[in-house]
């Protein structure tokens, strides 16, 4: 068994004196384990960190078998560590790839998504876009919100909340008393799902955004995160998101 | 047959050190048994004696042989200079250089969502305390994405002490080639350029 693929760097563990065990999140194959030979040597680290861009070529003898890496370098985003903030983002990308996406399943359309997301941290004001690629998982994961009209009657006007049980919009008048138990919809999250320009983003916009997508997320993830939460960069990098822009 | 168990034995661990494997482990005992009067015994006392006297000091982290470790205990270094480093074996790297005459503080790993290594489990907390007392702290850790989380994790908490936070430099080492550098450590020189 082989295959060529390109893939974004998530972790990467020693493997015995010389190897490392290497997981990235590929474009055609999901993410995928591997075991790269002389992966933890001077010469490989630099480009074995998470994040990282990969041409990756992969061998095993058998399909399920953890097989061996060929690495090289495709984009390093080496900058991204130089930012605190953009850093922030990076361990939360990868954390939630992580935790979120079954081995071997391919989500081609998450993998462009990350790769852009990451190519835009690099810069400034990435904050909706990164709240857009959280809706963009949660669709992956099955969890795809509908903003489109109300759940209730259908309209599509006056869309403010969200039910937490069902993904999808509701309007201020179907809300009626039942409104303090669904969650605000802001106008940056609408946006994003119709895939409409954003124009200016206000910080309690993104702070009901990102407590729509953190309550799906831990829905969807609800059995693999028994043991542990979200990642605990996610926390801090929406905190920081809210209160910079 | 109970003396080659224990020659088997030493090999066996032996083979657990890092860089020996079973072949070289026994290569290795094999040069031990050859030279067992000027180096084996003074090794085995040597390794004896370090066992029993071997501690982390209290202030820094360092390995040494008493509570205070002998770079804390020497009054030439300065105090108010403190560079944080992730293991032994990178104090041991900054003071092969010689050119700090500072103090050290050994965090012992780097954060990691990955193995569960959150700040607690590292000497940060005692860096802070330690901080209070410094001018400035230099984050020597690796710039890898973990030492680099680590490091703006300690900016983060030392904000607001007061005292001056700065990093290592990084570029182009020396007797380094630029045709053989990673696009990410070109990008890293060429902001860090200085007049010439």
């Amino acid at each position: 068994m082989d295959w060529q693929d390109q893939g974004i760097v998530l972790s990467v563990r020693p493997h015995g004196e010389n190897a490392a065990i290497l997981e990235v999140f590929t474009a055609e194959h999901g993410r995928h384990l591997g075991v790269v030979r002389g992966g933890i040597s001077r010469k490989m680290t630099p480009f074995l960190q998470p994040g990282n861009d990969l041409a990756l070529s992969w061998r095993a003898r058998l399909e399920d078998h953890l097989g061996v890496f060929v690495a090289e370098p495709e984009r390093l985003r080496s900058a991204l560590m130089a930012d605190r903030l953009a850093l922030l983002g990076l361990n939360t990308v990868t954390g939630l790839l992580r935790l979120a996406l079954a081995e071997r399943d391919p989500h081609p359309d998450l993998w462009w998504a990350s790769r852009a997301l990451l190519d835009q941290m690099q810069g400034q004001g990435w904050a909706a876009a990164y709240l857009g690629w959280e809706l963009g998982l949660l669709a992956e994961l099955g969890f795809s919100l509908d903003l489109s009209c109300c759940a209730v009657t259908g309209t599509v006007a006056d869309l403010v909340y969200v039910s937490p049980k069902t993904g999808r919009a509701v309007s201020r008048g179907a809300a009626g008393e039942w409104a303090e138990r669904l969650l605000p919809l802001p106008l940056v999250l609408r946006r994003l799902a119709s895939a409409e320009a954003l124009g200016p983003v206000e910080a309690i916009e993104l702070a009901q955004g990102f407590a729509i997508t953190g309550h799906f997320l831990e829905k969807a993830l609800g059995p693999v995160l028994v043991r542990r939460g979200l990642p605990d960069a996610r926390a801090a990098l929406v905190g920081r998101l809210c209160k910079g822009v | 047959m109970g003396e080659a168990r224990d020659i088997e034995d030493l090999i066996d661990l032996m083979a657990r050190l890092p860089g020996l494997g079973p072949r070289s482990a026994r290569r290795a005992v094999l040069a031990l048994l050859k030279k067992r009067g000027p180096l084996m015994a003074p090794l085995a006392q040597a390794m004896a004696h370090v066992a029993l006297t071997a501690r982390d000091c209290l202030t820094c982290g360092n390995v040494g042989t008493a509570d205070t470790c002998a770079i804390c205990a020497n009054p030439a270094r300065d105090t108010g200079e403190i560079c944080v480093v992730e293991d032994v074996a990178d104090l041991w790297a900054m003071e092969r250089g010689g050119a700090f005459k500072g103090r050290y503080h050994v965090l012992g790993g780097t954060l990691s969502a990955l193995d569960g290594v959150s700040p607690d489990d590292l000497r940060i907390p005692a860096l802070v305390r330690r901080a209070a007392g410094a001018r400035e702290v230099i984050l020597a850790l690796n710039a890898t994405v973990e030492g680099q989380t680590t490091a703006h994790y300690i900016a983060e908490a030392l904000e607001g002490s007061g005292v001056q936070v700065t990093t290592l430099a990084q570029g182009v080492p020396v007797g380094g080639e630029l045709d053989y550098l990673d696009d990410g450590t070109i990008g890293a020189a060429l902001r860090a350029r200085r007049q010439f």
